[in-house]
């Protein structure tokens, strides 16, 4: 599959470039109705210790990109073309051996909900200790429980060595929350995919996890992408944005740039829809319509039947283009070219 | 996603008869318990003798084994037993009544049991606190235990072991329709039916028991090849039917000394087909559990 | 704990009561004991003296008092037909039933967790499978030989008939197996259909058929008895000669057709539901070994399923043993009992049923036991 890509790039050196880059990813799932199309042509790119908010609605295809590059996607889904480049290796093909290697050691993943990813059979040492063996065997066993001691407490869990031997029932959400953190960080990876790891939690515990993972990555020069339903979390946090649309990227740039005067019209529709204080008492707009079947997307631009700029044009598929220096959309009529003909 | 709104000329039966037909291995069951059930009743035809009329019998001919000629000028296929009486013969013959006894029982524990757990789920509080309670004392004793007692209190005879059966039996359907009578007791329609003060009966027979059905019919099936299994169980340890009406346990146990000897027809072909018929019987009742009840889906 | 146990010890007591009296009635309605015990020929004076003797002649409450209050000394009256005390009867016995229905569920454990565990996963995920084919070919390389036996050995013109189907009987699983080497899943749905035809199958016929192949035959294994016993702490077991263990193995086996069958779709249901669960995946994110995932984190998920049913089942496989033990005369307590029915001796019915009711009590209490040391999330006494 990797070599059949007709866009491979230049090899790039492990030490140069950025630390993901991912080209034209599709990840279909083949069903009996048909291929669905949950991930169709999705590039973006992160460089070393930055950040990258991947937003979209559920269902647009965000959280199968992130189980996408960690290999991890289940059948029916495969990945059926594109390449991702994770430190100048395409890992689209990899073999699982390698590929297992990577996972959780050098690319490492946080769930949505807490409640769920730690096994309520085993104990918190137990679940973390064979994470560290799992890629440095080496290690005795006291010296991965030192370990885990240690990555708790840099969490933020109290007396972590008497944590170390509870069970996932005897912590609260954000406590199983920052469990899974330092689980993710035990092996200093290049890159963490959080997958919306603060919507199940409160408020508070939410702005608390954030910032904490904020600090570590930025400590390690660790690469995060964060997948995110909301644009207010990454307002902050993200370096950069990639907005997607129906299994694809309709948007990418510089998070202020972006946030401040989006190109994409889904994009512009995004953060109206957004409570904001500066704009309160005005009503908050919405984009109209629902997203589309991934089964049965509409020719060209998916967010055609939605959008209030849609013209015959859209009815021809638009490529992701460099609109300005930096700043990609998927559009004919990008916000901010007013004369319509930018395709 | 893949589009639950029917087609037009699609009527929830056909969409049925599609799912099932969707695996061979229970349409094969389907096919099989049906060409069972047909040898059964029509087996005074079929046979090629009566095995319990005396005057037919030879034992000259006991114990031949199967493919020998018989002097009346049919062959004994399946061979003799040691009174010189067609082995064929006698399957038919005792699968009339291990299939009687089989889906008579299943469906009168059925009915009793059915009532029973519909009662209870519907009625709630007192009533289903002592139906339960006996259903959970019924079905932590042995099923085979249970009906071995009550038939060693009755004695033997089909009626006796269609009673013990009912006996044992009824709580799995009591336990399984209350289940799914509690459910649909939550719905919007159930209440709506209650709102309108409509008579328990009604609410009963018309809303709750149809809801009910597919839970039942899936517990009907897989109990009636339980009580197919557990009767000859019984007849084979000498406690069900009597010699007279034998089934295919009590021909196998007939043929279980013989066995040792080398004569193992006797006893084989009967179990074989105790076995086709316990194997039709769950092939069908499993693909339905698959097809009717998705939540039950293993 | 301490008030946990000793809830369940009041309520253990309450359920034997209720037992008590329940089997008292029961038992009682069984036919008429004096018939079989008085001779025909004995006069109407010594008909009285045996019936005063048995204690038939009182009413039937006292008669129930009187078994309760010996009961509760240990005294559950004596045999009709051995003439010894009805418990110490069957005591004696047991310890062949309970070691009859352990090797049972040993072997629907030993068999049935890797056949389930294998019809559960995805089929992409299995070095294993390499394992269950080379398991297959075990199965199936006796059953061929077999049915070569029958085939030439069995007399008349159906040996051809009866070897074919009875090699196919036995070949239908394994060679669903011997499909492990084909991709897709039909490996799993041959054990699956494999396991509709295990529940099928009845116990005593397939005794009997496992006796004329393995006894009779093929002349490899005893058809009856326990065989050689060994003497530890002064009860007799068979599993420890090699002689014992030969004659155990067929009536284990028998036993055990029902709760492979049983295991198996268990197992893969279990598994099925814990590979789609976060946790699964989150380890998979972790960069274990598929190994790791299976052997630790899934097993130890479905292990309290497999523990409560494993458990609940010993007490139904203890009662089903009545009919392998009567195929095996197996000297157990269900062989005891089946004749003690014939015999209508009513104090060892009663004690056979007490002592029943009492091993399910145990068992569900090492069940609760048991469920608290595997989940972690259960308290006993905490919530119900």
């Amino acid at each position: 599959m990797s070599g059949a890509s007709p866009l491979a790039p230049p090899a790039v050196s492990p030490s140069a470039g950025p630390t993901l880059e991912v080209r034209h990813l599709s990840t279909h799932f083949l069903t009996r109705a048909g291929a669905l199309k949950a991930v169709d042509d999705v590039s973006f790119s992160i460089g070393r210790g930055e950040v990258l908010g991947l937003v979209g609605e559920s269902g647009s295809g965000k959280t199968v990109t992130g189980f996408s590059l960690l290999g991890l996607v289940d059948p029916p889904g495969r990945v059926v073309g594109g390449e991702i480049r994770f430190r100048g290796e395409n890992l689209v093909g990899l073999p699982e051996e390698r590929m297992r290697h990577l996972r959780g050691n050098r690319i490492a993943m946080i769930f949505q909900d807490p409640m769920m990813t730690l096994n309520p059979v085993l104990r918190i040492d137990t679940q973390m200790i064979e994470t560290v063996l799992a890629h440095a065997p080496r290690l005795s066993r006291a010296e991965a429980r030192a370990r885990c001691r240690d990555a708790l407490g840099q969490v933020g869990i109290p007396s972590p060595e008497e944590r170390l031997s509870a069970y996932p029932h005897e912590f609260s959400g954000g406590m199983r929350q920052r469990v899974a953190i330092a689980i993710a960080l035990l092996h200093r990876p290049d890159l963490i995919i959080a997958d919306e790891p603060t919507t199940a939690l409160d408020v508070t515990i939410q702005a608390q996890i954030l910032a904490e993972v904020q600090s570590l990555c930025a400590g390690y020069g660790t690469s995060l992408l964060w997948i995110t339903h909301d644009l207010s979390v990454v307002a902050g946090l993200a370096d950069s944005l990639a907005v997607m649309y129906a299994g694809r990227v309709v948007e990418t740039g510089p998070v202020d740039a972006v946030l401040d005067a989006p190109l994409h019209p889904y994009t512009a529709g995004l953060i109206g829809s957004v409570p904001s204080r500066n704009r309160r008492g005005a009503p908050l707009r919405q984009i109209p319509g629902l997203t589309p079947s991934l089964l049965n997307l509409p020719r060209g631009c998916a967010f055609r039947a939605r959008c209030p700029r849609a013209d015959a044009v859209c009815t021809a598929p638009p490529a992701l283009d460099e609109k300005r220096p930096g700043r990609f959309a998927r559009c004919f009529h990008p916000h901010g070219e007013e004369d319509g003909d930018a395709g | 996603m893949s589009g639950a709104a029917l087609a037009p000329d699609e009527t929830p039966l056909r969409r049925f008869l599609a799912d099932y037909a969707a695996s061979p291995l229970a349409l094969l069951g389907l096919l099989l318990l049906l060409l069972i059930a047909a040898a059964a009743i029509l087996a005074p035809w079929i046979a090629p003798q009566d095995p319990y009329d005396l005057a037919q019998l030879d034992i000259l001919d006991g114990k031949l084994p199967p493919g020998s000629p018989a002097g009346a000028g049919f062959t004994y296929w399946l061979g003799t037993d040691d009174q010189g009486r067609d082995m064929l013969s006698g399957i038919l013959y005792g699968l009339r009544t291990s299939l009687g006894v089989g889906a008579g029982s299943a469906v009168l524990a059925g009915i009793v049991g059915g009532a029973l757990g519909l009662l209870a789920g519907y009625a709630g509080g007192r009533t289903d606190g002592a139906i339960m309670r006996v259903v959970d004392l019924q079905l932590s004793f042995p099923a085979i235990l249970a009906a071995l007692m009550i038939l060693a209190w009755l004695g033997k005879g089909v009626a006796n072991v269609v009673l013990a059966l009912v006996l044992v039996e009824w709580a799995y359907y009591a336990r399984t329709v209350r289940g799914s009578a509690l459910a649909e007791r939550q719905r919007d329609y159930v209440e709506a039916a209650r709102g309108l003060a409509l008579p328990a009966w009604r609410v009963l027979f018309r809303h709750l028991a149809p809801n009910c059905a597919p839970t039942f019919i899936i517990v009907l099936t897989m109990q009636m090849a339980r009580a197919v299994a557990l009767e000859a169980t019984l007849s084979f340890l000498g406690l069900g039917v009597p010699i007279t009406e034998p089934s295919l346990g009590l021909l196998i146990a007939n043929g279980s000394e013989y066995m040792l000897a080398g004569q193992y027809w006797i006893s084989f072909y009967p179990g074989l087909a105790l076995l086709l018929t316990i194997v039709a019987v769950n092939l069908v009742g499993d693909h339905l559990r698959d097809v009717l009840n998705p939540k039950l889906q293993a | 704990m301490t008030a946990f146990l000793l809830r369940r010890l009041l309520q253990a007591a309450f359920v034997m009561l209720a037992m008590s009296v329940l089997v008292f009635l029961g038992v009682f309605a069984i036919g008429d004991p004096v018939e079989i015990l008085v001779s025909p020929q004995a006069d109407q004076a010594e008909r009285a003296r045996i019936i005063a003797d048995l204690g038939l002649d009182r009413p039937l409450w006292e008669q129930y008092l009187h078994f309760l209050g010996n009961a509760l000394r240990g005294d559950l009256g004596r045999s009709f037909a051995y003439n010894e005390p009805a418990l110490r009867l069957i005591l004696h016995r047991l310890p062949a039933t309970l070691e009859l229905a352990a090797s049972a569920m040993l072997i629907a454990l030993v068999i049935g967790l890797p056949l389930g565990l294998f019809a559960g996963l995805p089929p992409r995920t299995l070095p294993l499978r390499v394992i269950v084919l080379v398991a297959g070919l075990c199965f199936s390389l006796p059953a061929l030989w077999l049915a070569r036996v029958l085939l030439d050995q069995l007399p008349g013109g159906a040996g051809p008939a009866a070897a074919a189907a009875l090699a196919l009987l036995a070949l239908g699983l394994p060679a669903g197996l011997a499909a492990g080497v084909l991709p897709r899943d039909l490996p799993a749905r041959a054990i699956m259909a494999g396991s509709i035809l295990g529940f099928s199958l009845p116990t005593f016929w397939v005794g009997l058929l496992l006796i004329m192949v393995f006894a009779v035959q093929l002349g490899w294994l005893p058809s009856t008895g326990r065989g050689a016993t060994v003497a530890v702490l002064g009860v007799e077991w068979s599993f420890l000669t090699a002689d014992g263990i030969a004659h155990l193995i067929l009536p284990a086996l028998n036993l055990a057709l029902f709760n492979i069958s049983l295991m198996v779709r268990l197992v893969r249901a279990g598994v099925r539901e814990t590979m789609l669960t976060e946790f699964v995946k989150f380890a998979r994110a972790k960069g274990l070994s598929p190994r790791r995932i299976v052997l630790v984190h899934v097993l130890k998920a479905i292990m309290i399923p497999v523990v409560t049913v494993l458990g609940l089942e010993f007490g139904q496989t203890v009662a089903f043993s009545v009919v392998t033990e009567s195929v095996f005369a197996w000297p157990g307590v269900g062989k005891l009992i089946v004749d003690s029915i014939y015999q209508l001796d009513r104090p060892v019915i009663v004690a056979y049923l007490m002592l029943i009711v009492l091993l399910f009590i145990l068992i569900n209490l090492a069940v609760d036991l048991a469920y608290s040391l595997l989940d972690p999330r259960v308290r006993l006494g905490g919530r119900a």
